[in-house]
C-alpha cells in the first residue's frame, strides 16, 4: 500500500493499481468513454485526464498506475477545460440531431456535455457523412453518432470471440467498420447485441420493430398475439424507474393486454417444451450413438456462431428450435386451429432479451411455406418504450395471468432466462427419461452462478454425463477449441451467447452494473424455488399438447414444426 | 570471414585507395535513379561495351549532395578519385571516352577524394575543402556514396564488423549498456532518451526472450536519411544493430522498414543474406553463445507506426495504433516481451562509437547532446542535401555554409525542424546550436532530421495548415484530441486563407471564434492526446504563431497573405496601359467578374472575383496585377 494525496485529501492505495479505481473508490467521479471493465485500459477517450505533480501533460487516470506519494487534482482548471474542450470536439463532429435519435435522453455524450457545462457552441467545424447500415435484421450501425470510443469493437474481439467490427480508416476518416465495409448482413456478426449494451450513443441500436407491431395492433384484420420470455419478466421494472431483482410477470401481463395484444403467452411454455425434445433427443443420441457433445440450440447468436466459425461442429447442435420459434409455430398450428383463426391473419410477436432473436425469427429456415413462425421480435427495451407510446406505466393494469393454452410453465422453464438454466431443466427431464424417476435433488447448484464455463459430472440411468454450462462466446470457443484438440468427456453442453446469459442479453435494459444481474439471477431462481411444478415434463399444458396434437417427442409433427437446420455461412471471418 | 586470410593490398583494393583498372562509379541510391542515374549507369556500360576489360563500373549510394545528382566518379590507378555532378548520358558518354582515350575531361570535376597514397589532380579542390561538405563531420554517413553497398568485403576492410566482434569477445551486455549510455548517445529517432538506459531497461528486466525493433519506418515529409544510409551502407546498420542486440539481450531483431523503400529493403535482405553467410548472424555467433536473427518487417506507409508501441502492433499484425505507456516497451513490448526500439540513425551510430570509445564520442558535441546528427537538408537553399554535423554546429552554419544560403537574392525567412512534430525557428534564432533542448526552447525539435529552408515566398500560415494537413490524416483516428482536434486546427486554418468575399457573416464570425480557440484547443491536444505524434502535432502551428504571428494577423485582420501564397486572398486588377483587350481572361474568368469592350482595357469587378488566377494564367501581357 502505498499512500498519495487527490485534490488535497491522503488517500492510500495499491501501488500499480490504475489510478482511476482509486478515484472511484474515494468518491471522486472522473467521465470516461472508453473504460471496460476486466480490460486493459485502452487510453483511447482521454476524458479521465486529471493533473499530477510534475508531470508535463494531463495524466489519463484509467491508464496510469499508482505511485507512491502522486499528487493528484481532478478538478484542476486545467484537467476540467481540457475534459470539456475534449466532449466539445466530439460534439462538434456529430449530428445535431439529439430529439430524433433513439438514445434522446439516456447517452452517455448529452450526458457529458451537460455534466461539463458545454452550454453554447464554441467550435464550428464540419462534421463526417456517413450512410447508417441498416442491412442487418438484428442490428443498426448510424456511423455519424460514433465517438470512436472502440468499446463495441473490444466487446465484439475480445469478449465475444467473434470480431465482426474493427477501426478502420485514419485521422477523421477513422471509423467502426465490417471487413470491407460491407453491409453487417454479410459479416460474421452474430448479432447479439453486445456492442449495442455498450455504446454510448446512438450509433449502435437494435433494429426496431415497435413500428411494426404499433401498425399490426392498429389492424382490425389482425390477431395479434404476444409471447413473453422467461427473463423479461425480472427486468422489465428497471426500466420503469424500478430496482433491479423484482418479479413482475403478473403486471407485465395486464399491461400487455392493455396494449391491445389478444393473447398473453408465457415463452416459458415453450421453454418447457423445448426441454422435452431436447432431453429426448440428448437420451436418443447418447442411446443411438448420435453426435456428441450436443449443444444447445436455444441462443441464435451462439447458432450463427457455431454456423459461421464452427461449421464442422453444426451436427453437435440440437435441432431443436428456440422457444421462441416453437411458440410461434404451436401458436399458428395448434391455437390458430383452436381458435378459429387464420394463421396468415395472426400477427405473432415476442418480447425477448436479445437482438439476435429478431434475426431468428427472420431465418428462411423458420418458415412453413409462406407462414413466419414469429413476426416480429420486441426487446425488453423496445416494450418499455411502446408502453411510453401508450402512456402505459407499470402498475398501471391489475395483475393477470397468461392465456391458456400456452400460459402454464413450470418452474424449469422460468430458468431458461439464466446461464444454466436450459441445462439445469434439460437434466430434470433427462433424469426421468432415463431413471423413470425425477432427479433427487432438481437444483444443479454446480452448474449455477455466473463464472464463464461451468461443468459438472452427473450420473444418471447407468451413465455417467459430462455437462458444461458456458455464458459468453469468448468462453465457448475456448471450450470448442479444447473440443477440437480432442476432449471427449463432455455429453451436453449450454451456451448462452452473452456473458450472463439472457439476462444480461442484447435486449435488455442499458448500463447494468454487475450486481444488477446478480439481483435478475437471484429473482429468476426465486421464482423457480417457489413453484410446485418445476419439470417440464410435468407441466400438464405440455402433457396435453402432445397427447391430442404432437404425439411424442420427437415425433414426426414435432420434426416439423419445433425442429430445424443449420446452414454453413461462408462470410469473412 | 576473417581478415586474416586478405593480404594488405587487397585490403587496400577493397578499400579503394588505388584500383588496378579505371572504375567508374554511379550513384545509384533512389534519389540518383529519381535524378536519372539509370540513364547515365546505361551510357556508361554502353560506352564501355567495346571495352569491357578496360574499366569497372560499381554502383555506390549517395554521396548526399543531392543538388548535383546524378554523381558521377572516376578513378584512374594511381590518381585520386574525381566527382563529376549532375551527371547525363551524354556526359557519361564523354567522361568515359576520355579515361579510355586520357583525352581531357569534359568539364571541371565537382571535386576529388583526398587519398594521400596515390596522385591528386592539379586545380581540382578537394572534397573537404568543397563548402558542402567543408563543416561536416560524417561519421554515420562515413562510407555512403563510397562504397558498394553490396559488398561485405569492403565495408570489413575499411573497420567494419571490427566493433562488433570487440563486443562479442571483450564486453559483457551489462557493462556495454553503461558504455553506451556514458557516451551520451541519445535516440536519433525524435524524443532523444539516452540509448543506453533505454537497453538497460529491457536488460534488467527478467525474460525468456527479448527484442530489438530497428525502426526504419522513415515518414516525415522531406526527411530520407534511413533511407539513404541503408541504400548507401547497409552493413552499417547491420553491424549496429548486432551491437545493440548483444547489449540489450536480444537474439531477436526487427527491421521496420516501410514498403515505399524497395531499393533499400532489397539492399538490406542481401546484406543480411551476405553477413549470415558470413558467420555473423546465427545461432551462435563466433562460437561466443550469442544467437541473433534479423527478420525484416516491411510498414504498409503509416506515419504513426513511427511511433514505438504502433510499430509493435503493426508487427503483431494488428493495427497500427499506440497504447498508453507504462508498460513501456522495454518491460513490455513486442509480444510482451521487453523490447527496445532504435531508429537506424542510432544504431548506424554504434559500429563508430565502439570504435572511437565512448569518451571520443562524447567529446563531440554539447553537454546535453553528444555526437553528431544527420539532416535532410532541403526547400530554398542553393545545395540540398544529406547533411551530418557535429551536435552544437548553428543552424546558421548548416543553411548557410553547408547549404549555400537562399538562391535567387530572395530574403531568409526560417527554417523548418522536425518535421511534422517540429516548429519554425526565425532568422533572428540561427545562431542556435543543433541540440536537442535548444530546439526545444525555441518550439522546435529534433524530431528525425528533416531540414526545411523558406524564404520570403513561403507564408508561414500556408506552412502550418500543410503540417496540419498532414498530421490530420496520419492520426491513427484513436484518441479524440488528435483526430478531432488537429482536424479542428486544419479547418481553423483553412478559415483563414479562404476568401474574403465567399464569406458570409456568419462564417466570418465563426472564423474569429476558431482563431481565438487556436491556441487553447493546440494546449488541450498537446495536454491529453495519448502518444507523442498527438502530443507534437500542435507544434507547427504553435511555433508560427509564436515567431510570424504578424502574417496570422495578415490573414486574420487585413485578410492578405503577405507572402502571396494563399491564392485567395490576393487581389486582382488589370493594368488599362497594358492590357489589349484581347479578352481572353473573359473567356476564362469562372466566376463573369471581368468586364470591358473589345479591344479596350478591361477591368476585374472585385465583388464577383473568385480569386482562381485563370486571368494571370492566360494573360499574354502580363497585364492582370496581382496584389
Amino acid at each position: 500500500m502505498v499512500t498519495i494525496e487527490v485534490n488535497g485529501r491522503t488517500v492510500r492505495a495499491r501501488a500499480g493499481e490504475m489510478l482511476l479505481g482509486v478515484l472511484r473508490r474515494e468518491g471522486v467521479r472522473i467521465p470516461t468513454l472508453c473504460q471496460m471493465d476486466g480490460l486493459e485500459p485502452t487510453g483511447s477517450c482521454r476524458l479521465c485526464a486529471v493533473e499530477v505533480e510534475g508531470r508535463p501533460t494531463l495524466v489519463t487516470s484509467c491508464a496510469a498506475p499508482v505511485e507512491a506519494g502522486m499528487v493528484v487534482r481532478t478538478h484542476s482548471a486545467r484537467a476540467v477545460a481540457a475534459r470539456r474542450t475534449l466532449v466539445e470536439l466530439l460534439l462538434n463532429n456529430h449530428p445535431d440531431d439529439c430529439l430524433y435519435c433513439p438514445r434522446h435522453g439516456d447517452c452517455r455524450l448529452q450526458d457529458l456535455a451537460e455534466e461539463l457545462g458545454v452550454r453554447s457552441r464554441r467550435l464550428h467545424g464540419s462534421h463526417t457523412r456517413r450512410a447508417r447500415d441498416v442491412s442487418s435484421p438484428a442490428i443498426v450501425r448510424d456511423p455519424e453518432k460514433c465517438v470512436l470510443c472502440g468499446k463495441c469493437v473490444r466487446v465484439c474481439g475480445e469478449i465475444q470471440g467473434v470480431a465482426a467490427i474493427d477501426l478502420t480508416g485514419r485521422g477523421c476518416l477513422a471509423r467502426v467498420d465490417t471487413a470491407f465495409g460491407e453491409g453487417l448482413n454479410v459479416s460474421s456478426c452474430i448479432n447479439c447485441g453486445q456492442c449495442v449494451m455498450v455504446c454510448p450513443t446512438g450509433a449502435l441500436t437494435e433494429h426496431s420493430h415497435i413500428d411494426l407491431v404499433e401498425n399490426a395492433l392498429g389492424d382490425p384484420e389482425l390477431t395479434v398475439v404476444v409471447q413473453c420470455a422467461p427473463s423479461i419478466s425480472v427486468t422489465l421494472a428497471e426500466l420503469c424507474g424500478e430496482l433491479p431483482g423484482q418479479d413482475v410477470d403478473a403486471a407485465m401481463t395486464g399491461l400487455l393486454r392493455r396494449l391491445g395484444f389478444a393473447k398473453v403467452f408465457d415463452t416459458g411454455f415453450s421453454a418447457d417444451l423445448t426441454v422435452m425434445e431436447e432431453a429426448s433427443e440428448l437420451v436418443r443420441r447418447l442411446r443411438e450413438g448420435g453426435t456428441l457433445p450436443m449443444f444447445t440450440s436455444c441462443s441464435p447468436g451462439w447458432v450463427k456462431f457455431v454456423e459461421t466459425f464452427y461449421p464442422h461442429r453444426i451436427g453437435h447442435l440440437s435441432t431443436c428450435k428456440s422457444p421462441q420459434q416453437m411458440l410461434g409455430a404451436v401458436i399458428k398450428s395448434r391455437w390458430a386451429a383452436q381458435a378459429g383463426v387464420d394463421p396468415h391473419r395472426i400477427f405473432s410477436v415476442a418480447v425477448m432479451p436479445c437482438t439476435a432473436k429478431k434475426f431468428e425469427a427472420a431465418r428462411p429456415e423458420m418458415l412453413r411455406g409462406d407462414l413466419n413462425d414469429v413476426d416480429a421480435v420486441l426487446t425488453t427495451r423496445e416494450l418499455a418504450s411502446l408502453m411510453r407510446r401508450r402512456g402505459l406505466r407499470l402498475g398501471d393494469a391489475p395483475a393477470e395471468h397468461a392465456d391458456l393454452p400456452f400460459g402454464t410453465r413450470s418452474g424449469a422453464g422460468k430458468i431458461f432466462g439464466a446461464s444454466g438454466g436450459v441445462m439445469e431443466a434439460a437434466v430434470r427431464t433427462a433424469h426421468k427419461l432415463l431413471t423413470g424417476e425425477d432427479p433427487p435433488v432438481l437444483e444443479l447448484a454446480g452448474l449455477r452462478g455466473r463464472a464463464g464455463i461451468r461443468e459438472m459430472r452427473l450420473a444418471a440411468g447407468g451413465l455417467e454425463l459430462g455437462l458444461a454450462v458456458v455464458n459468453g462466446l469468448g468462453h465457448a470457443r475456448r471450450l470448442l477449441d479444447e473440443i477440437e484438440a480432442g476432449r471427449d468427456d463432455l455429453h451436453f453442453i449450454e451456451v448462452m451467447t452473452c456473458p450472463g446469459g439472457c439476462l444480461a442479453g442484447g435486449g435488455q435494459p442499458f448500463g447494468a452494473a454487475s450486481d444488477a444481474v446478480g439481483a435478475r439471477l437471484a429473482a429468476l431462481y426465486r421464482v423457480d424455488g417457489r413453484e410446485t411444478l418445476r419439470t417440464a415434463h410435468a407441466n400438464p399444458a405440455v402433457q396435453e399438447l402432445y397427447a391430442e396434437f404432437l404425439g411424442e417427442p420427437l415425433s414426426a409433427r414435432s420434426h416439423e414444426l419445433l425442429h430445424t437446420r443449420y446452414v454453413e455461412r461462408t462470410v469473412l471471418r | 570471414m576473417t581478415a586474416g586470410g586478405t593480404t594488405l593490398s587487397s585490403v587496400a583494393r577493397l578499400r579503394r585507395e588505388d584500383v588496378d583498372r579505371p572504375v567508374i562509379y554511379v550513384g545509384t541510391g533512389t534519389c540518383g535513379l529519381g535524378a536519372g542515374a539509370a540513364a547515365v549507369l546505361k551510357a556508361v556500360r554502353h560506352a564501355l561495351a567495346d571495352h569491357p576489360r578496360d574499366a569497372d563500373v560499381v554502383e555506390v549510394g549517395c554521396l548526399g549532395l543531392c543538388a548535383h545528382e546524378p554523381m558521377l566518379d572516376v578513378q584512374l590507378p594511381g590518381r585520386a578519385r574525381l566527382c563529376f555532378g549532375d551527371a547525363t548520358a551524354a556526359k557519361a558518354a564523354v567522361v568515359v571516352h576520355a579515361l579510355l582515350d586520357g583525352s581531357p575531361w569534359p568539364e571541371l570535376p565537382l571535386f576529388q577524394f583526398r587519398n594521400p597514397a596515390v596522385r591528386p589532380w592539379d586545380g581540382v579542390p578537394f572534397l573537404d575543402e568543397h563548402p558542402f561538405f567543408a563543416s561536416q563531420t560524417r561519421w554515420v554517413l562515413e562510407n555512403c556514396g563510397l562504397v558498394d553497398p553490396a559488398s561485405l568485403e569492403e565495408y570489413v576492410a575499411r573497420g567494419g564488423y571490427e566493433s562488433y566482434r570487440r563486443v562479442l569477445h571483450e564486453w559483457t551486455p551489462a557493462a556495454l549498456c553503461r558504455e553506451v549510455e556514458r557516451s551520451g548517445l541519445r535516440g536519433r529517432g525524435g524524443g532523444g532518451f539516452l540509448t543506453g538506459r533505454k537497453w538497460r531497461f529491457a536488460l534488467e528486466t527478467p525474460a525468456d526472450q527479448r527484442y530489438l525493433i530497428c525502426n526504419a519506418d522513415e515518414g516525415d515529409p522531406g526527411a530520407f536519411m534511413d533511407r539513404a544510409v541503408i541504400e548507401g551502407d547497409p552493413y552499417r546498420l547491420l553491424e549496429g544493430l548486432a551491437i545493440a542486440a548483444f547489449g540489450v539481450g536480444a537474439s531477436k531483431a526487427y527491421v521496420y522498414i516501410r514498403a515505399e523503400y524497395p531499393l533499400a529493403i532489397a539492399r538490406l535482405e542481401h546484406a543480411i543474406a551476405r553477413v549470415r553467410e558470413a558467420g555473423l548472424l546465427g545461432q551462435d555467433v563466433e562460437g561466443r553463445g550469442v544467437a541473433l536473427d534479423i527478420v525484416i518487417k516491411r510498414g504498409a506507409g503509416a506515419f504513426v507506426c513511427g511511433e514505438e508501441t504502433a510499430l509493435i502492433h503493426s508487427i503483431e499484425g494488428k493495427r497500427g495504433m499506440p497504447r498508453p505507456r507504462p508498460p513501456f516497451p522495454a518491460v513490455k513490448g513486442l509480444f510482451g516481451k521487453p523490447t527496445v526500439i532504435n531508429n537506424v540513425e542510432t544504431l548506424a551510430n554504434l559500429p563508430g562509437l565502439m570504435r572511437r570509445g565512448a569518451d571520443a564520442f562524447a567529446a563531440v558535441g554539447t553537454a546535453g547532446s553528444k555526437g553528431t546528427k544527420v539532416f535532410a537538408l532541403s526547400g530554398k537553399v542553393r545545395r540540398t542535401g544529406l547533411v551530418e554535423v557535429a551536435m552544437g554546429t548553428r543552424l546558421l552554419q548548416v543553411v548557410g555554409a553547408v547549404g549555400g544560403g537562399v538562391p535567387d537574392g530572395k530574403a531568409f525567412k526560417a527554417v523548418q525542424i522536425g518535421g511534422p512534430s517540429g516548429g519554425c525557428i526565425p532568422a533572428s534564432h540561427l545562431d542556435t546550436p543543433i541540440d536537442y533542448e535548444s530546439l526545444k526552447a525555441l518550439g522546435a525539435m529534433m524530431g528525425s532530421g528533416g531540414l526545411v529552408v523558406m524564404d520570403e515566398d513561403n507564408c508561414m500560415v500556408d506552412v502550418a495548415r500543410f503540417f496540419m494537413d498532414f498530421i490530420q490524416r496520419e492520426s491513427c483516428g484513436k484518441c479524440i484530441p488528435c483526430r478531432e482536434g488537429t482536424r479542428h486546427m486544419l479547418e481553423i486554418l483553412e478559415a483563414l486563407t479562404r476568401h474574403p468575399r465567399r464569406e458570409s457573416e456568419s462564417l466570418a464570425l465563426e472564423r474569429f471564434q476558431g482563431v481565438t480557440c487556436l491556441e487553447q484547443l493546440a494546449g488541450v491536444i498537446q495536454d491529453t492526446s495519448l502518444c507523442g505524434l498527438g502530443q507534437s502535432a500542435p507544434n507547427p502551428v504553435l511555433s508560427t504563431l509564436r515567431w510570424f504571428r504578424d502574417e496570422y494577423e495578415a490573414h486574420v485582420f487585413e485578410r492578405r497573405c503577405p507572402a502571396g501564397v494563399c491564392k485567395e486572398l490576393l487581389t486582382y486588377s488589370i493594368d488599362p496601359d497594358l492590357c489589349t483587350g484581347c479578352t481572353l481572361c473573359v473567356a476564362q474568368c469562372p466566376s463573369d467578374a471581368i468586364e470591358g469592350e473589345k479591344r479596350e482595357p478591361h477591368t476585374i469587378v472585385r465583388e464577383r472575383c473568385v480569386a482562381c488566377g485563370n486571368c494571370v494564367t492566360v494573360c499574354r501581357r502580363g497585364a492582370v496585377q496581382v496584389s
